[in-house]
């Protein structure tokens, strides 16, 4: 089981979470303009990184926002967590 | 009672060559895909000049880690064809390939709680019925009948509402299955080679020449990818993408018990699936975890909630103790349907995302991909399962007989 640290609550359980998939995928500003490609890209495509990830969790048992995380796929470490307004935090894993 | 006993292997199975400057087929990934799909390539197509490269150990990935659920009672046309042809193989797979695989057909139930459950399954029936796959529906006394070590009663959360069963699905030996395939493509001339991992791709323009290995650089004109979980890490290397999401997957078994559950018993709505294996383990499994990873192991609660579930629906279990969990790497399409075919690198292969259920598949999966690297086209089976789907939105929608089921 993962703790989590909610940026609101603090350090929780995981089964106090929704997972909610890569983070910072924005809203096509224009869908009417997009291809069939860039549909496919938008809805279907995700980076799928041994490694370093964003992604977006839901404190859906607590306070029941979406927040962001850094966590690392390959020992599911998380290094960051952000509110959702916040740019992805720079930094440097160990190991990576 | 011979169920209880294995027989003896042979001392080795196949050679273990260090590989060649070259070969005519690259196959990276030596679960159960690649080393069919080598000896189909072998068998069906004369192309011997082949290696399989394994970075680890023979089927030490998802191959020997899944709970083996055999059946092909899916919804879609593309999907009873592809699973339905491979059932058909694995009927045929130990006179085939000359091994025991103790294939054992003692059918699949698919439980229905709820009244959307049952609607669902009785119209995945029907489905079944017009492609010619065995399926009925049974009613809570009949799976009472097929399964007398479950409780029916409705005093439960969730009650037994009936089901579907497929009498000819059933089991086998994940491991021996393994075997049996690298046997026979070995004896055809496949270099199967292990701790060989594949780092990177030598390219010419869109075209690749050779891979670059662990083990040095190999050339070759075709590289067929069947790694897995792992597929992402090598076609970006190659410089594209596919749209699979790689998960942990776990997987427990109890300690020995006498024979008492007679067939394999899914059920989606309480996430839980339970077979006993045949030396005697009880074999469950679940859904993914729900986030990616790479670590082949989860977390605990999932295990702890379809334990609660397994219990639920057989009292008998709560006597029983967990022996070990595992995790392995799955990987999972938007669509729960998995992905074959050319790729936009020329003489690049693609066969991936069949998520939690690819294990029954390895007959029609190495079949058909064989056939595509040898005529650079898909053959029939796959046809529909190309990367295009997602563009062209004919996405082959399982997730109903596929999300949480194996
Ligand atoms: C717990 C669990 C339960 C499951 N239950 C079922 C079930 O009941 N029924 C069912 O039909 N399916 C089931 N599955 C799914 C099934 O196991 C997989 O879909 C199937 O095994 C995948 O194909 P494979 O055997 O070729 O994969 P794998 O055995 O994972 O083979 C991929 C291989 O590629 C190797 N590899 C990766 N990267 C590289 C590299 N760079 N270089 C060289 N080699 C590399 C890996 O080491 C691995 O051996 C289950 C899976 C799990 C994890
Ligand atoms: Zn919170």
């Amino acid at each position: 089981m993962l703790i989590i640290d909610c940026p609101y609550c603090g350090p929780r359980s995981e089964t106090e979470f929704g997972y909610g998939g890569q983070a910072h995928v924005a809203y096509p500003p224009d869908p009417h303009a997009l291809t069939d490609e860039e549909w496919a890209q938008y809805l279907f495509y995700r980076d799928n990184p041994k490694g370093d990830r964003a992604e977006r969790w839901l404190h859906s048992a607590g306070c029941r926002r979406w927040f962001n995380a850094v966590r690392d796929t390959r020992n599911y470490e998380i290094s960051a967590v952000y509110r959702l307004s916040d740019p992805r935090p720079h930094q440097t894993t160990k190991g990576a | 009672m011979n169920q209880r006993q294995l027989p003896e292997h042979p001392d080795f199975l196949w050679p273990n060559p260090e590989p060649k400057a070259s070969y005519d087929v690259v196959i990276i990934g030596g679960g159960g895909h690649g080393l069919a799909t080598a000896y189909y390539l072998a068998k069906n197509h004369g192309i011997t000049n082949v290696a399989v490269l394994e970075k680890g150990w023979l089927a030490g990935g998802n191959m020997a880690r899944n709970t083996t659920i055999i059946r092909s009672n899916y919804l879609w046309d593309e999907s009873s064809a592809m699973y339905e042809f491979s059932l058909k193989r694995w009927e045929g797979m130990e006179e085939e390939l000359g091994y025991d695989v103790f294939f054992s057909q003692r059918g699949v139930l698919n439980l229905a709680h709820t009244l959307q459950d049952v609607r669902d399954s009785v119209r995945r029936v029907e489905a079944n019925r017009l492609n010619g796959v065995d399926a009925e529906w049974v009613d809570p006394r009949q799976v009472k009948e097929l399964c007398p070590i479950i409780n029916i009663g409705d005093d439960i959360r969730y009650p037994v509402m009936g089901g579907t069963y497929q009498p000819r699905a059933g089991i086998a030996k994940h491991d021996w299955v393994a075997w049996a395939y690298a046997r026979r493509a070995s004896e055809l001339g496949v270099d199967l080679i292990q701790n060989c991992e594949v780092t990177g791709f030598v390219m010419d323009g869109d075209r690749v020449t050779g891979v670059q290995t662990t083990r040095g650089r190999i050339a070759t004109g075709k590289v067929a990818l069947a790694v897995a979980g792992h597929t992402s890490a090598l076609t970006e290397l190659a410089g594209f993408q596919v749209p699979i999401q790689s998960h942990p997957l776990q997987a427990l078994v109890s300690e020995l018990h006498e024979i008492i559950h007679p067939t394999v018993v899914m059920s989606n709505h309480v996430h839980v699936y339970v077979s006993q294996a045949h030396k005697g383990e009880l074999v469950m499994g679940a859904g993914v975890d729900s986030y990616t990873g790479y670590d082949q192991r989860g977390s605990f609660h999932v295990i702890e909630h379809q334990m609660s579930a397994a219990v639920e629906l057989f009292p008998a279990f709560s006597r029983a103790h967990l022996l070990r969990t595992w995790g392995g790497i799955v990987d999972v399409t938007m669509d729960a349907s998995p992905i074959m075919g050319l790729t936009p690198v020329d003489g690049m292969y693609v066969n991936c995302g069949w998520g939690t259920g690819g294990f029954k598949a390895v007959p029609g999966a190495g079949w058909s991909y064989a056939h595509t690297i040898a005529h650079d086209e898909p053959h029939a089976l796959n046809a529909g399962y190309g990367l295009e789907r997602f563009v062209t939105g004919a996405l082959i929608d399982e997730h109903g007989a596929a999300a949480v089921a194996h």
